[in-house]
């Protein structure tokens, strides 16, 4: 499997503020990668980095083997839309995408068109005046017509109602199917967006948690319920990301176990359910689910 | 599907309770990995981890450049497997909970009975 992006000890101070912490990953070629973690986590310090727009304070950044600052033949096949884009006063939306084409050499004008179409982009209104919505599916419009090497959508669907949501993620497996080419998506939306992933980085307060195949990820953490001396017995040396005691019974969330492992904990006498990525992952970056979910 | 297992997994248990209710007859083709994929909104790699599976224990085969098809005798060798894991899953866990309550073999047997007619 080849790579597309390495990073080894990436560090960005801002002032005082650490916002991306000593953190080293591989991002694979032609795969689709999240970048997932609560909002403030330093996801789009992260991709920002990564497209050369932000410099590292420590650390290198590889793409495809050489380095992206003031690097053209690298950025031409990079495609960044950022959450928050801001474009010139005057622009509308058809500006936008007749000025894309000059950044991106394989630009598709075609599919642009079909989807602006899809997405009911009002591109002759000017983007200030658009929706929130309006201007997030202009970006993705412009993340896919682009037909770049490696495309970052940062919360692409900010402001996008169920349906939209839905679309993105028709045109995203189709446009992928079409021609395979690398996607990181960062998203907090982790439920809707798991199963559309093959590799996951979660961040968390600049440093980076997980860094896993979504399979192998996906049922490997279990909540284990039973007498407090088994639940404690059981989780010795095991990597614990919560637990919670009431009276003699106990109740741990494990991470890391395989088949064997709930096996043993089932024989032992405990209660095992397995928990959600969604849940693995609020866990493991310290959130409180039900403040998660709201 | 259900978030707490692996997805190909669940695709490949999909495709078999398909062909073990007929609505996938033998020779017949499979979707393709990207039909499925789009089909349940699942990566594409997923789906043909998922089909791959079912590659290597037999019950699909590969004709080159056509597509997946289902294997002659599938159906009776997954019934032969459901089988065994329904007598691993269900009546085992079962037998212990009649000798936990003191129930003989000849009581739950017309339970079943009953269940069953």
């Amino acid at each position: 499997m080849s790579t597309a992006i390495e990073v080894a000890g990436l560090t960005k101070h801002y002032g005082q503020v650490t916002a991306v912490d000593d953190v080293s990953f591989a991002i694979p070629e032609g795969k689709i990668t999240g970048l997932l973690g609560r909002n403030g986590a330093g996801k789009t310090t992260l991709m920002s980095l990564l497209t050369a727009q932000e410099f590292a304070t420590q650390g290198t950044i590889r793409v495809w083997g050489e380095d992206p600052v003031e690097n053209a033949a690298v950025l031409s096949r990079m495609c960044f839309i950022k959450e928050s884009q801001v474009y010139p006063d005057s622009f509308k939306g058809s500006h936008v995408l007749r000025s894309a084409q000059w950044f991106f050499p394989r630009w598709d004008v075609e599919l642009a068109q079909e989807l602006v179409d899809l997405f009911g982009v009002p591109t002759n209104r000017p983007v200030k005046k658009m929706s929130r919505g309006q201007r997030s599916m202009l970006g993705v419009v412009i993340g896919f017509a682009s037909r770049a090497d490696v495309t970052f959508f940062d919360e692409p669907y900010a402001g996008l109602d169920a349906v939209a949501r839905k679309r993105f993620y028709d045109v995203l497996l189709e446009q992928y199917s079409e021609s395979p080419r690398t996607v990181v998506l960062s998203t907090h939306l982790i439920d809707e967006a798991s199963h559309l992933l093959e590799q996951v980085l979660v961040v968390h307060e600049g440093s980076l948690v997980i860094d896993a195949n979504v399979d192998d990820l996906r049922g490997s953490a279990a909540t284990l319920v039973g007498r407090a001396s088994d639940v404690d017995l059981f989780a010795t040396g095991r990597d614990v990301l919560d637990r919670s005691h009431i009276g003699g019974i106990a109740s741990v969330t494990i991470a890391g176990l395989n088949d064997a492992d709930k096996a043993l904990a089932a024989s032992a006498g405990l209660e095992v359910s397995t928990v959600s990525l969604q849940e693995l992952i609020v866990r493991r970056t310290g959130a409180n689910p039900a403040e998660e979910a709201a | 599907m259900d978030d707490s297992r692996p997805l190909f997994q669940q695709i490949a248990e999909q495709l078999e309770a398909q062909i073990l209710d007929g609505s996938l007859a033998e020779e017949s083709a499979v979707p393709s990995i990207n039909a499925l994929a789009a089909f349940h909104r699942i990566n594409p790699a997923t789906a043909l981890k998922g089909v791959t599976q079912l590659v290597d224990a037999g019950v699909l085969y590969k004709r080159r450049g056509v597509g997946m098809f289902v294997a002659p005798g599938a159906r009776e060798r997954l019934r032969a497997q459901r089988s065994e894991e329904f007598s691993a899953e269900y009546v085992r866990p079962l037998v212990v909970h009649a000798r936990a309550l003191g129930l003989s073999a000849a009581q739950v047997h017309i339970m079943i009975d009953k269940e069953m007619s």
